[in-house]
């Protein structure tokens, strides 16, 4: 496809800047829709978190971002968010490499790629409850630990409602998107490199380290980044799993437009617009990083 | 390969119990209603619930509006891009992806903010007004996803040929769009529909904030209040969201579309 991409430059001329034409008119009603449910509303909060009740401009409500509550809400969410990210960065790695270069039979690849496509869909409400279900008090890992191998889950200090409970949900899709989106880039691991690496005497560690690494560094941070992007946003699990006993910032939001409790409205539109920064900018390097593996892998 | 697989099966195995021992619990505990027995007793509960079966009308409704305003809003789009405007692609394909980086929680803050009871355009002043800014939502939701499988699908086509093709043949443009371009890009439209019902039937954060009746809202009551029926529901999640994976198997061959982001 990507070659397909490449030629089209070739076999469809590129239309003239034609400022005369009407064919503008057939983009309008998407960029209509975009700009009333996507731009106009995100602005209306980007602006208002620089205005005051009055409507002047002010930077009094980025600086209300750093009230305790409001700074251990975001430093949760970017901890939950990273450690999420990292674990499902390694741990699909180690599963995507398993299936792909691991030698395991062939068929267990498309039935993995089919789980993972479902698994990294199965989110918000419902996987909390699966967990819970799981991992709480009366549940089926934490009771078979107790009855068979007398060991008590909870009494370590472990608790679904916490960091680590989150955590562990979160890596049920995390780790699902890391296999679906890395495995492509494994693919581009082309054989002839390593058959070239091991004759000219490279030892499996220094494949790995100067040819293995290096090429595919890009895809593993940026994937990361990409998890991490995508755990930062979410709501609907931790709401389930933890009610409101956890202050990630998405829940501090939530609490927020529902009930104003940070008592300032626009500094609800600052929290909202610190959250857009923080996806915006690991969304961003994800890209670069993309566009820099892409180099090596097609 | 000659590798030694043992790692590998190892990977293999904490992957696989990673997903099936969550699932396994799932069903324990929602069989677990009666003391002493196994039953399915929670089922019968949630699936006799009226509220079950309106929540869930209301969101199978909501994901069909969804698919249908979003096909109409990318496919022709996406077509008069490739055939007329190619320098606007990237703004938007950057405008599709600005979903995945501006958070839901984050637009229905702002929709909450523009649309409400006293701006100039009151949608959620009325509960129909409510329904299409929900459905509008949940289009920019999917957008990232629709847009990308249907482009996808364009590029394997020779939009330009077809085109030119029906042109003289006599066609008007909408005749084109829907008897040459529709049809053709029929896979790709498929397996965005179903991620897009896959996403929009649980969805919490949207429906719960503009207060829509919808089953998001309603799993999280009920996870609230009952000990079992939670897990009854999740199981039935998990059945619906691996019914709309397989139906996306079934129509096109490319089940990570979702994970190309870019």
């Amino acid at each position: 496809m990507e070659q397909v991409e490449a030629l089209a430059p070739i076999t469809m001329p590129m239309q003239p800047r034609a400022p005369l034409s009407l064919a503008w008119l057939g983009v309008v009603p998407f960029f209509s829709f975009a700009a009333l449910f996507l731009l106009l509303p995100t602005a209306y909060l980007v602006v208002g978190a620089f205005q005051d009740n009055e409507g002047h401009f002010t930077l009094a409500n980025l600086a209300g971002l750093l009230e305790p509550g409001i700074v251990s809400a975001y430093a949760i969410s970017l901890e939950v968010s990273a450690a999420s990210a990292i674990l499902g960065a390694i741990l699909g790695f180690m599963l995507a490499w398993a299936v792909v270069l691991g030698g395991l039979p062939r068929w267990l690849r498309p039935v993995l790629m089919t789980f993972s496509g479902v698994a990294s869909n199965f989110a918000g409400l419902p996987l909390a409850f699966a967990f819970i279900a799981t991992l709480g008090r009366t549940g089926l890992v934490t009771t078979i630990l107790q009855s068979v191998f007398g060991f008590s889950l909870y009494r370590t200090g472990f608790n679904i409602l916490s960091f680590w409970g989150l955590t562990l949900t979160y890596l049920y899709f995390q780790i699902p998107l890391m296999v679906l989106i890395l495995t492509p880039a494994l693919d581009g691991l082309k054989r002839e490199w390593r058959e070239a690496a091991t004759i000219l005497g490279a030892s499996p560690f220094t494949y790995w380290r100067y040819v293995v690494i290096p090429i595919l560094w890009p895809s593993l941070l940026g994937t990361t980044l990409l998890l991490f992007a995508n755990s930062f946003g979410a709501i609907a699990t931790a709401y389930g799993l933890t009610g409101s006993t956890l202050n990630l910032v998405t829940i501090l939001l939530y609490a927020q437009i529902r009930g104003d409790v940070l008592h300032n409205p626009h500094l609800g539109y600052a929290l909202a617009l610190g959250m857009v920064v923080i996806t915006g900018l690991s969304n961003a390097l994800y890209i670069v990083l993309r566009t820099r593996s892409e180099r090596w892998l097609r | 390969m000659k590798r030694p697989t043992i790692g590998a099966w190892a990977a293999l195995a904490i992957g696989v119990a990673y997903f099936i021992v969550p699932l396994i619990g799932t069903v324990e505990f929602s069989m677990r209603i009666r003391r002493g027995t196994y039953s399915f007793d929670a089922y019968r509960n949630v699936l006799s619930d009226p509220a079950f079966w309106n929540t869930f009308g209301f969101s199978a409704a909501a994901a069909v509006a969804t698919i249908l305003v979003g096909t109409l809003l990318v496919v022709p789009t996406a077509y008069w891009i490739r055939l007329k405007l190619p320098w606007l692609k990237p703004y938007v394909e950057f405008i599709t992806l600005m979903p995945l980086v501006i958070p839901a929680i984050v637009l229905v803050f702002g929709y909450l903010k523009l649309y409400n009871s006293s701006s100039y355009l009151p949608l959620t002043g009325q509960a129909w007004s409510t329904d299409i800014l929900l459905v509008c939502g949940y289009v920019v939701l999917a957008l990232p996803y629709l847009y990308r499988a249907v482009d996808t699908g364009l590029r394997t086509i020779d939009v330009r040929s077809l085109t030119e093709a029906a042109e003289s043949l006599g066609a008007a443009r909408v005749t084109i769009l829907f008897r040459v371009i529709f049809p053709n890009v029929r896979t790709a439209v498929l397996s965005g529909a179903f991620l897009t019902f896959a996403i929009v039937i649980g969805e919490f954060t949207l429906a719960s904030l503009l207060d829509r009746p919808a089953f998001g809202p309603y799993l999280q009551l009920v996870g609230a209040n009952k000990a079992y029926e939670p897990s009854a529901l999740a199981f039935i999640a998990f059945a619906v969201t691996w019914a709309c994976m397989g139906l996306i198997q079934l129509f096109a061959r490319d089940p990570t579309a979702r994970s190309i982001k870019v």
